[in-house]
Parts: C-alpha cells; sequence; structure tokens
C-alpha cells in the first residue's frame, strides 16, 4: 500500500536524521510542566497501583519519601494505594526511565535535544549497581544516593555539560558499538568514552577537588552509566517519527512489571498492550527464576531505535552474560531482527557484520506476517520490593501487541 | 525397462537425490541421517496461519 510505504519512509528518514545531543540536567520540575506535587512518573504504559508488581511499589514508597510527601516508607505504601497520588507514564512527558522508572519533580534529568527537529527528551540519572530505586530499592542508602545525586552530582556534571556546548551522542554510540558494546547491557565503552570527553570539562568548571574527584569517580565506576543517556536520545530520536498517518514503525516500546506497551507512528499515542513477559537469562548467586519479576522499564526505547538486542553481534560477551547463548551466536539475533525492520543505519554500523548497520524502524506488519518479535536485552529485578537486581536476559515483545495494532492501522485506513 | 519407461518419480529417485526442505525442519535431520543432501527453507505461513489476520496483513502490502 503506497500510503504506507511513503509514510514510513518519512518516519524512517526522521528516526536517521536525528542530531541528539545532551544538553545539560536540570531538575525535573522545571523541565515538565506538568509534574507537580504528589505525581509521580513511571516506566511503561499506564498503569494504576492495585496492578503494579512489587519493585514498582517499593519505589513508589521510596520517592513519596524521597520528595517528603510521606516520612516513611509505610506511610508512604498508604499515602500511594489511598489514590493521592497521581501516575502516569514516562512517555506522556517526553521522558523515559530504566526499570521502575521513577521520576519525580525534584529528580535531575539528562536533557537530550534533536537539533534536527528541535524537540527534547528527558531521562534520570543512572544510579549504579547494587540497591537502587530503579529495582525497587527505597531504604536509606537508596534515598541518600539519590540526594546526593540531586545537590551535588547532577548541578556538577550539568555544568560540565553546559561548559562543553553538549556532547554529541551519535558519534559515542557509533565507537561504542566498535568496542563491544550493544547500548543496553552493555554501556562499558560509551560510558568510558562519555567520560574522556566530559572530565576536562568537569575538571573545568568545579570548585572542590573532593566533589570532583567523587563525581568522576561515580561515573568511572558504572558501566552502566550512559544506558540513561541513550534512553534520552532514542525517546529524543523517535519522538519525531511519531504520529505520521499510515506509518506502520514502531515508535515506543516499554513495560511497566505488569504490561508490554507499544506505540506506533501511524497511531500517534494509542498504547497496544499485552502481558509482560519473563525474561530468560542468568541469575546472581543465590537467585533464580522463582525470585524473578516479569520485565520493565522505559528502556527498549534503545531497541526502538536499533541497539540493545537489535545490536547484539556488536557485543559478544552480552550474549554469554544475558544467557543468549554462545558468543558465536550473537549475529543471529542481529540478523533475526533485521527481518522485521525496513532499513539498517548507516551512522551506528557493527564490524562483527561486515559493517552492516543496527536493524532500524521496526514495522509491526513484517512482526506480525513473520511471527518474528523484538528480542530485548533487560536486567531482572527481585519481584519484592526493596531487594533489586537479580540477574539480566533477554526478553521477547508479546506478539499480541502488534496484532492489535495491524487491527487499529487497518481500521485507520479504512481496510477490512 | 529403460530409464525414459518408467514413471517420472522413478526417474527421479534412480538418480542422487538433493531436497529442498521448506517449512517444518523435522524432516531435515532425517533426511540428513540418510545421507542425502537438504537445504532447508525457513518458512511459516503468514502471521502464524491466522487467515482473518493474512487477509489484513495482505491489503496493508505485506
Amino acid at each position: 500500500m503506497k500510503l504506507i510505504e511513503d509514510a514510513n519512509q518519512h518516519a524512517l528518514t526522521r528516526i536517521l536524521e536525528g542530531e541528539p545531543r545532551l544538553i545539560d540536567i536540570v531538575p525535573a520540575r522545571q523541565l515538565i510542566p506538568g509534574l507537580r506535587e504528589r505525581m509521580i512518573l513511571h516506566a511503561g504504559p499506564p498503569i494504576s497501583w492495585d496492578r503494579m508488581c512489587g519493585p514498582m511499589r517499593g519505589a513508589v514508597a521510596g520517592a513519596i519519601v524521597f520528595e517528603g510527601w510521606a516520612q516513611d516508607l509505610p506511610t508512604a505504601t498508604k499515602l500511594a494505594a489511598s489514590g493521592e497520588i497521581e501516575f502516569h507514564p514516562n512517555h506522556h512527558f517526553g521522558a523515559v526511565g530504566p526499570m521502575t522508572g521513577m521520576t519525580t519533580m525534584s529528580m535531575p534529568l539528562f536533557v537530550v535535544e534533536n537539533a534536527r527537529f528541535s524537540n527534547r527528551a528527558y531521562c534520570a540519572i543512572n544510579e549504579g549497581l547494587g540497591k537502587v530505586m530503579r529495582f525497587g530499592g527505597n531504604d536509606a542508602s537508596v534515598l541518600k544516593r539519590l540526594a546526593w545525586l540531586r545537590d551535588v552530582f547532577g548541578p556538577t556534571l550539568g555544568e560540565a555539560i553546559r561548559a562543553a556546548g553538549g556532547i554529541d551522542l551519535k558519534s559515542i554510540v557509533a565507537r561504542g558499538l566498535s568496542m563491544g558494546d550493544e547500548l543496553h547491557q552493555r554501556n562499558l565503552a560509551c560510558s568510558s568514552v562519555f567520560l574522556r570527553e566530559i572530565a576536562p570539562w568537569m575538571a573545568r568548571t568545579s570548585t572542590e577537588n573532593a566533589v570532583l574527584a567523587e563525581c568522576l569517580a561515580f561515573i568511572g565506576q558504572n558501566d552502566q552509566f550512559f544506558l540513561n543517556i541513550a534512553m534520552a536520545m532514542g525517546k529524543a530520536i523517535t519522538d519525531p517519527a511519531n504520529g505520521i498517518r499510515g506509518s506502520t514503525i514502531v515508535t515506543t516500546m516499554c513495560r511497566n512489571g505488569t504490561d508490554f506497551g507499544i506505540r506506533v507512528s501511524g497511531l500517534g499515542e494509542q498504547w497496544f498492550t499485552a502481558p509482560v513477559e519473563m525474561p530468560e537469562g542468568l541469575y546472581f548467586a543465590g537467585y533464580s527464576e522463582k525470585d524473578a519479576n516479569p520485565d520493565m522499564g522505559d528502556s527498549a526505547i534503545v531497541e526502538t531505535i536499533g541497539l540493545g538486542g537489535f545490536a547484539m553481534a556488536a557485543a559478544p560477551a552480552v550474549a554469554g552474560f544475558v544467557g543468549a547463548g554462545a558468543p558465536s551466536e550473537a549475529g543471529n539475533f542481529t540478523r533475526s531482527m533485521g527481518e522485521i525492520t525496513v532499513a539498517q543505519n548507516p551512522e551506528w554500523t557493527i564490524a562483527a557484520m561486515d559493517f552492516a548497520g543496527v536493524p532500524t524502524g521496526i514495522d509491526i506488519r513484517l512482526v506480525v506476517d513473520s511471527g518474528v518479535v523484538p528480542v530485548i536485552n533487560t536486567g531482572i529485578a527481585h519481584r519484592e520490593p526493596g531487594i533489586g537486581q537479580v540477574g539480566a536476559g533477554v526478553v521477547k515483545a508479546p506478539l499480541a501487541c502488534f496484532q492489535q495494532a495491524i487491527v487499529a492501522i487497518a481500521k485507520d485506513l479504512g481496510v477490512s | 525397462m529403460t530409464d525414459q519407461d518408467r514413471p517420472q518419480y522413478q526417474q527421479l529417485l534412480a538418480r542422487k537425490v538433493e531436497v529442498v526442505n521448506v517449512g517444518l525442519e523435522g524432516f531435515v535431520k532425517d533426511l540428513r541421517d540418510c545421507d542425502i543432501g537438504v537445504v532447508h527453507v525457513d518458512w511459516k505461513p503468514s502471521a502464524g496461519g491466522d487467515p482473518q489476520m493474512a487477509a489484513l496483513l495482505a491489503k496493508l502490502g505485506v
């Protein structure tokens, strides 16, 4: 159908022409006008408190205490259950968040600007490993780190980013892909390249050596630091491709621990959801499948732009880490995702695939026709609130989301 | 009886057989176990065989 082919070409062009730059770190309330007291943005499609999974509830309780809307976690949980807290998806406010994806008014957010289309997208700062809010952690150590990110790290890094005049992100991703990152479960190379670029600016703008050292160490000790920047980048790249009538290109994939949701360019803001699947992967010592929570997070935005599971061939070591088979099989994931995408990204290439570009532009028609669904590299959270990450794996997007979207776009185009 | 006198399928089997297997992969192993060359084509019916969805996809241009 020519209308669809033209619309898809338009959407693809907008994705490929994106010029994402990290330009600042700013408290969420200054970036998102609608974000107010007693309002929490979360990962995934819309969800109410009664349907939230354990880690999501744990993170919500922690965020409420962090913002000072309750004095302790039990009171916060009661407040959340009372209906006095508003819940909305990050995606409705130009934002994304990993795993539980908590965004509240005082949290500092990365600001990524897509210079080609003059739009912006936001994501909170990666908290590091161990017990963290994105995995449902909510104890004093978690809240203390969030306060440090808000009061010290965010302002320090933000000042350096502004002084640098922003940081080009496409080139960092291109280099990371050639250094073994796939940008979802491995961000070691991109985090290191980012640190190399920003460190001189942090040294120039920081006035206290101790603070500077602490901030540099925080980035340097976190292999996944760049993930949240890549997520804001993904959101900034895909938003301009949304809302093109007739386009069957996916512009959002995300999950909230209960539902998996997608949005499709030609269908605008409409969600298509299905129960989220359990990741298949490897577990840290002492944990197993029985501890795992179903998949969650807005981080699948990186797969939506051809990274993560779609770029597995760039990161053979990840295939082993996430239990996806031998490193030599990593290329099969990327080739398979090539069957459900309309193009390759010539700016992001994979040496191990003879410099083929990452598979880009998921077409819901190709997904439903072939039965091949997007694969997402993911962390695995404990199903109980407050414990944190217990493993890493691969999860498949539910086919039902794409089937619903096919029916909806057929209806929209008068096809029956 | 010469080769030309035999039914066509018997002529086919009188020579070394090369097989193209389409769809179900289970047949491939049996043939290979018999030392028969096989090329497997990974094929599935559109939309997993759902006729309504396949019809919609056809109209939408797959």
